[in-house]
């Protein structure tokens, strides 16, 4: 990845006319908002798009034959086309739309549940989210399978010597995030693909923290399956995609009964339909799936390279501000990781110093971020998360760095 | 006093601060009078659920009175939890139980009776009021 921006091409202060929202104020100062791991703002392209579709063609979709359905299933499979085009799936009913991240895990976590025996092995890694862990636990409980977890060491980096030794015949899936929420580690997720293929396991990356900053490539991967959520992405809430490869989304079975999913239903026997529709029980979010694909043209409109770059040099400039307050402390000091960062400053309770900036109108996540085995890890009750994307500055940065400064001495 | 009366000197003392910091730093300061729970009872059991950071409280009657004893991890939840035991110390069970707490609103920490809030002063007052329940059954 280069790390050089053309400024002349990138110009954040246009960019952010783009986003309404970073015009208001809380607590009577102008919102900073560095909560992006937790969820993206929306542009107004992407908000037009959902009020284009409430006032001009929202109608239930693949079974109308009056105008409006046609074209709202038209726009919804657009957008399917528009991911599939985003990520190099080979075909597009390898998309399979889901209400997020955690649906598309559970999804597949539900899917191998037939698939595995007692002996067999799931392997995690020790970066993971909540949401990353609990279904495969219940899988665990369910088949009799074992679950193995990838130590990290203390920079945040997952121990792929570990992870080697874990793998073996019985290893049947494989889950790790591609970018760890809580630290911004981006892990090796080529070498743990090609690595686990060896033996013959299964792979799905979870991709909510890595999508709103890299354009991952399903096929140079060769990733088995990838998820993400909308929301993170400059999209709206309640959606997201689940890519599977399509020999793996034909051999598992359906998530959920209802309609949209069936080809033919008798008392006897229903057959169902064929990808994608097979996962796409009930009616879809319609309208957050063609926002998703707006989302996408929104970004790719930036491009990818260029936010990474942009990012970097937000990620680089608040480090080196940080670390020259004392007491400081940053986790997850990887040599590759997004523009997160996670620290402590002395023995402050993370949630004061959240409480005296949301007091100066900056956002920031405090708390163990949903991945409690990483706080374990480093024996913390949690810390404070600012989390940049390409519509922050570093104007902003520097007012965060003030206000951080007058926090600790209020709290000293 | 009465729990009215605490209140309303509370209310008076964060009248004289004109913005949230003095309000903040007054907080930050009542914290470091909280009595402190002994350590022996720094247990699971005596942790209020609901809170980002750890708050630990403990009662006992005396002369048919409650008094409570706390700690927190946390600076400003302890002086949230400072505030709430001046006002229900050493009060009766009853009282406690049928006390009010619109004061919060009234010193500007509106902002933490948010049930979504994670500091979770809504817990704390619950749990205040709890052992309040426990010892009155005791007098009944």
């Amino acid at each position: 990845m280069s790390k050089t921006l053309d400024h002349t091409t990138f110009n954040v202060e246009t960019i952010r006319k783009d986003f309404p929202i970073l015009n208001r104020e809380v607590n009577g100062k102008p919102l900073i908002y560095f909560d992006n791991a937790a969820t993206s703002q929306t542009p107004q392209q992407v908000i037009d798009v959902i009020v284009d579709y409430y006032s001009n063609y929202n109608a239930n979709i693949h079974r109308g034959v009056h105008a409006l359905s046609q074209e709202a299933t038209d726009a919804y499979e657009q957008a399917r086309r528009k991911i599939q085009t985003h990520f190099n799936a080979e075909y597009a009913h390898e998309i399979i739309f889901t209400s997020g991240t955690t649906h598309g895990i559970n999804l597949v976590a539900n899917g191998f549940s037939s698939l595995l025996k007692k002996g067999d092995e799931i392997i995690v890694s020790a970066l993971e989210h909540h949401s990353n862990i609990v279904p495969w636990q219940m899988l665990c409980e369910k088949t009799g399978a074992e679950l193995k977890v990838i130590p990290m060491n203390d920079n945040g980096e997952l121990e792929l010597s570990a992870f080697e030794a874990l793998l073996n015949e019985n290893t049947k899936l494989v889950f790790v995030n591609h970018i760890s929420n809580a630290l911004g580690t981006i892990n090796p997720i080529e070498e743990i693909i090609s690595k686990a293929h060896s033996v013959g396991a299964a792979v799905l990356v979870d991709g909510a923290q890595s999508c709103p900053h890299i354009k991952p490539d399903v096929q140079a991967l060769d990733v088995d399956f990838y998820v993400c959520s909308a929301h993170k992405i400059c999209g709206p809430t309640g959606v997201g995609m689940l890519y599977g490869k399509q020999d793996w989304l034909k051999k598992l079975p359906p998530y959920q009964g209802g309609g949209e999913m069936i080809a033919e239903v008798t008392f006897e026997k229903t057959t169902y339909a064929d990808l994608p529709h097979k996962f796409e029980a009930g009616t879809p979010n319609v309208c957050g799936g063609i926002a998703f694909g707006a989302a996408l043209d929104y970004m790719n409109a930036i491009g990818f390279e260029t936010i990474a770059n942009y990012e970097h040099e937000l990620l680089e400039h608040a480090t080196h501000l940080l670390q020259q307050i004392e007491g400081v402390k940053i986790y997850g000091t990887a040599k590759h990781k997004t523009s997160v960062i996670s620290f402590n400053v002395g023995n402050i309770h993370p949630y004061d110093i959240g409480t005296i900036l949301d007091k100066m109108g900056i956002a920031v996540r405090t708390g163990h971020h949903c991945a409690q085995p990483i706080m374990d890890y480093y024996n913390i009750p949690g810390t404070i998360r600012a989390s940049f994307m390409f519509y922050n500055t570093k104007a902003e940065i520097d007012t965060f760095i003030a206000a951080l400064k007058k926090a600790i001495m209020m709290l000293s | 006093m009465t729990i009215v009366e605490i209140q309303n000197e509370i209310i008076d003392e964060f009248s004289m601060f004109d913005d949230w910091e003095e309000r903040y730093q007054y907080m930050i300061d009542l914290g470091k009078t909280l009595p402190l729970i002994d350590e022996q009872f720094k247990t699971e059991d005596h942790i209020i659920k609901g809170c980002q950071s750890k708050v630990w409280v403990h009662a006992n009657m005396e002369d048919d009175k409650v008094n409570f004893t706390a700690d927190s991890d946390a600076i400003i939840t302890k002086g949230i939890i400072a505030i709430l035991i001046r006002v229900f110390s050493n009060q009766h069970p009853k009282d406690i139980i049928e006390a009010d707490t619109d004061f919060i609103d009234k010193i500007g920490l509106k902002e933490h009776l948010s049930p979504t809030r994670a500091n979770g002063l809504v817990s704390m007052i619950k749990q205040l009021k709890m052992y309040a329940i426990a010892y009155q059954t005791q007098l009944n």
